[in-house]
């Protein structure tokens, strides 16, 4: 490896050819501002247009200020950070930028967050030095049942417009006109819901400023909870135990299960439930679903669709609408945990509390913004009332746990509600990339062969590359698995697959970088992709130290099956627990 | 969505320029800018049929549209008027001969005559700064004019 040496602020560096100034200076502890820069390098995504140019620096013998996130170091460079040339050259990029952004920021969504605000506070802008009175450009708001898009904001970093294009491939948001009317954009400026957009919210969760928030539902949720003649149950998805607690100045990767559930319960949620129970119960059925295929297939019926697709993920379930409609019936038909959860709430429990469904509120909390438009869906109603009444973020959660005074750090840690409370380790991994996939075979395993695992772990499902590919040997029965996070990704595998390059029996795929870990409402990574590696060790670890970690002896599930749902793939679980998909082509 | 709706000759004419260009992605400001010298304008669904062809998001071909001056969604008059507002133009009266052109047609700049006779914009600059103030009614150079010449020039159109 070719290195060069050069110094940053008086500091020798010696780095490999090709690095920039920006990633040179972080080795040694410099962190050079910026504002559209971004790379997540744990998850091969970066943004680096060289627009704001908040970043630059003084290169001695240039004449010019170089952006340090485009420029490369060369041998004997001497480089400065924070001379009064530069000093002065940020403010001013600053100033330009603030000039035609709107100042209300104690009451923006991104109040606290933003980094365009943190950015203002470090570099100690204190006026503008701006025509009077000027007027501030002001763009038409556009709010989706996930999403909501207040363009007057939106610095033209273009970070959301990489992670929709490049990462996501789903291709609904483009920079549009030029000037100070430049924002970004679904075609034709139509609304989010009309573009083919999915919910997965991954520009939410890069944007520096409130341009791109989420929908607020937290005021339902405290108006349900204050409200006597409501039973207000809550589900929690297994990301946001390993991610609450950095909204309260936990380390990373901490789990705060216990908390959780003791927060939970003092905002006044009468059960607290979990929505990993869902996740054994998903198992089961998309398990068993894939075994019926697969002994249909290995049996010679060359009708029988495979690779089976995982079906937990609403922003990928969107995705294969809008861009696959003609293999609708590829994915598995189980609803996801959360819906699982609202119908068997509604339904089995319900009866047992004796309340009414129309009674009864499901608040699920969720590591994704998606998962607000998934609980929306018609087909998730019955005579219009919900299964799933709410889905509120991991964020949203944390906002709601500060509001109503509670000390987080300081809670007891308390355990789950039963009957929908008791999970496995399976279940805890569905918050990863490849978790539901090995969740899926500890269990099919067993069941297919008749035979007790001796291993209970399948390292090789797991990791953070963005496409996985692994055979697991059923006895004699190779099983081909692949597994994408990123929707870029899904569909290089989907391409892959139709091409003839891959031939899997079964595959998972997430829409958001590492899995739910990474989605879209979980707290701000700001650009640390570190953190999404600590939750993703944080889930596995949870696993690990769960007493039972296979869904099918979960002691809850096979007494709902006893009581209530008969066996996997019965008539009252296809009713309750299966769905299908519909073609959302857009042309 | 539009409310024009493409004939199969003309979606055969979009195929046919996306594919002249090699259906490759890089070649989009060229497509439109064909596109529109055969159309006279990029509608919305030109525009989605040519994401289609080059396999880019309509968002993307959007943002071309709208970033570009040049191209434009609205349908131009049979004749387009487009007057330089440049420097040049500008300071030996650009302006008042506008306001002799919109007094003539009776529409703003941006707009179409009713009859769909003329269309009005204006631009910076054609490079023709000696003969300022310049006109060009579609691929015609007029130049040196004032107010007083407008009708009649626009009378060899009516």
């Amino acid at each position: 490896m070719e290195t060069i040496k050069l110094t940053i602020d008086n500091t020798p560096v010696e780095t490999e050819k090709g690095t920039t100034i920006y990633q040179a200076a972080k080795k040694v502890g410099i962190n050079i501002p910026a504002l559209c820069y971004m790379n997540l390098e744990h998850l091969g995504i970066k943004n680096c247009p060289g627009a704001c140019r908040i970043c630059v620096v003084d290169v001695a013998g240039r004449r010019n200020l170089a952006p340090s996130c485009s420029t490369a170091c060369m041998e004997g460079m001497v480089v400065k950070t924070n001379t009064p040339r530069v000093l002065n050259a940020r403010k001013t990029v600053m100033e330009l930028i603030l000039s035609d952004h709107p100042k209300d920021c104690l009451i923006c969504p991104a109040n606290g967050q933003c980094e365009l605000q943190a950015l203002a506070a470090t570099l100690g802008v204190r006026e503008i030095h701006a025509v009077e009175n000027a007027a501030v450009s002001t763009y038409r708001k556009d709010a989706s049942p996930s999403l909501k898009r207040d363009m007057d904001k939106c610095i033209m970093c273009r970070r959301c417009e990489t992670m929709c294009n490049d990462v996501q491939t789903v291709g609904a948001l483009s920079a549009i006109n030029r000037g100070f009317m430049a924002v970004v954009s679904p075609a034709f400026e139509q609304d989010l819901i009309n573009s083919p957009c999915t919910f997965c919210g991954q520009c939410v969760a890069v944007c520096p400023t409130g341009a791109l928030t989420e929908v607020d539902d937290t005021p339902k949720v405290i108006r349900a909870l204050a409200d006597p003649t409501k039973t207000v149950v809550v589900q929690t998805a297994p990301a946001v135990r390993a991610a609450l607690g950095e909204e309260f100045g936990l380390k990373p990767g901490t789990r705060v299960t216990g908390k959780m559930a003791a927060a939970l319960r003092r905002l006044g949620f009468d059960k607290v439930f979990d929505t990993d129970f869902a996740a054994d119960l998903t198992i089961m059925e998309e398990g068993t679903e894939l075994l019926t295929r697969l002994s249909k297939f290995l049996g010679g019926d060359k009708s029988v669709r495979l690779p089976i697709m995982t079906s937990c993920c609403p922003a990928w379930v969107n995705f294969f609408e809008t861009y696959y409609p003609e293999m609708l019936d590829v994915p598995s038909t189980a609803k996801s945990p959360q819906q699982m959860f609202g119908a068997i709430a509604k339904t089995y429990f319900a009866d047992k509390m004796k309340v009414n469904r129309k009674d009864l509120v499901v608040v699920s909390v969720m590591p994704c913004l998606a998962k607000k438009y998934e609980c929306q869906r018609n087909e998730f109603k019955v005579d219009g009332n919900p299964d799933v009444d709410y889905a509120i973020s991991t964020r949203e959660l944390a906002h709601l746990i500060k509001m109503a005074n509670i000390d987080f750090n300081s809670l007891p840690d308390e355990d789950f509600d039963q009957p929908l409370g008791e999970s496995t380790g399976a279940a805890v991994i569905f918050g990863t990339t490849g978790g539901v996939i090995e969740a899926a075979v500890r269990t099919a395993y067993e069941i297919f062969t008749g035979k007790k695992l001796d291993k209970i772990d399948f390292t090789e499902l797991r990791g953070l590359e963005g496409i996985r590919t692994a055979s697991i040997d059923f006895n004699g029965t190779m099983i081909n698995i692949g597994i994408a996070h990123q929707l870029g990704n899904a569909r290089k595998l989907l391409d892959g697959i139709r091409s003839g390059m891959y031939n899997f029996h079964a595959i998972e795929i997430m829409a958001c970088p590492g899995g739910c870990i990474g989605g879209a409402g979980q707290p701000y990574h700001h650009g640390h992709s570190e953190i999404i590696s600590a939750r993703h060790n944080a889930i596995y670890k949870e696993d690990e130290e769960k007493t039972i970690r296979k869904s099918h002896e979960n002691p809850y599930i096979i007494k709902l099956y006893e009581e209530f749902l008969g066996k996997p793939m019965s008539e009252m679980s296809h009713h309750l627990l299966h769905t299908h998909y519909f073609d959302k082509h857009k042309v | 969505m539009s409310n024009i709706k493409l004939h199969d000759s003309q979606i055969r004419q979009i195929k046919d320029i996306c594919a002249s260009y090699g259906n490759k992605p890089g070649e989009l400001i060229n497509v439109l800018h064909t596109t529109q010298g055969v159309f006279g304008y990029l509608p919305e669904e030109v525009q989605r049929e040519i994401a289609k062809n080059l396999n880019i998001p309509v968002a993307k071909v959007y943002g071309v549209v709208t970033f570009y001056s040049f191209f434009t969604m609205k349908p131009k008059g049979e004749h387009a008027i487009s007057l330089c507002l440049g420097t040049a133009c500008y300071v030996r009266g650009a302006e008042g001969v506008l306001d002799e052109l919109k007094k003539q047609l009776g529409i703003e700049v941006g707009q179409v005559t009713p009859d769909g006779k003329f269309s009005l914009d204006c631009l910076r600059c054609v490079g023709a700064c000696g003969l300022a103030p310049v006109v060009l009614i579609g691929d015609k150079v007029y130049g040196r004019l004032d107010p007083s010449k407008v009708k009649e020039i626009l009378a060899n159109y009516r």
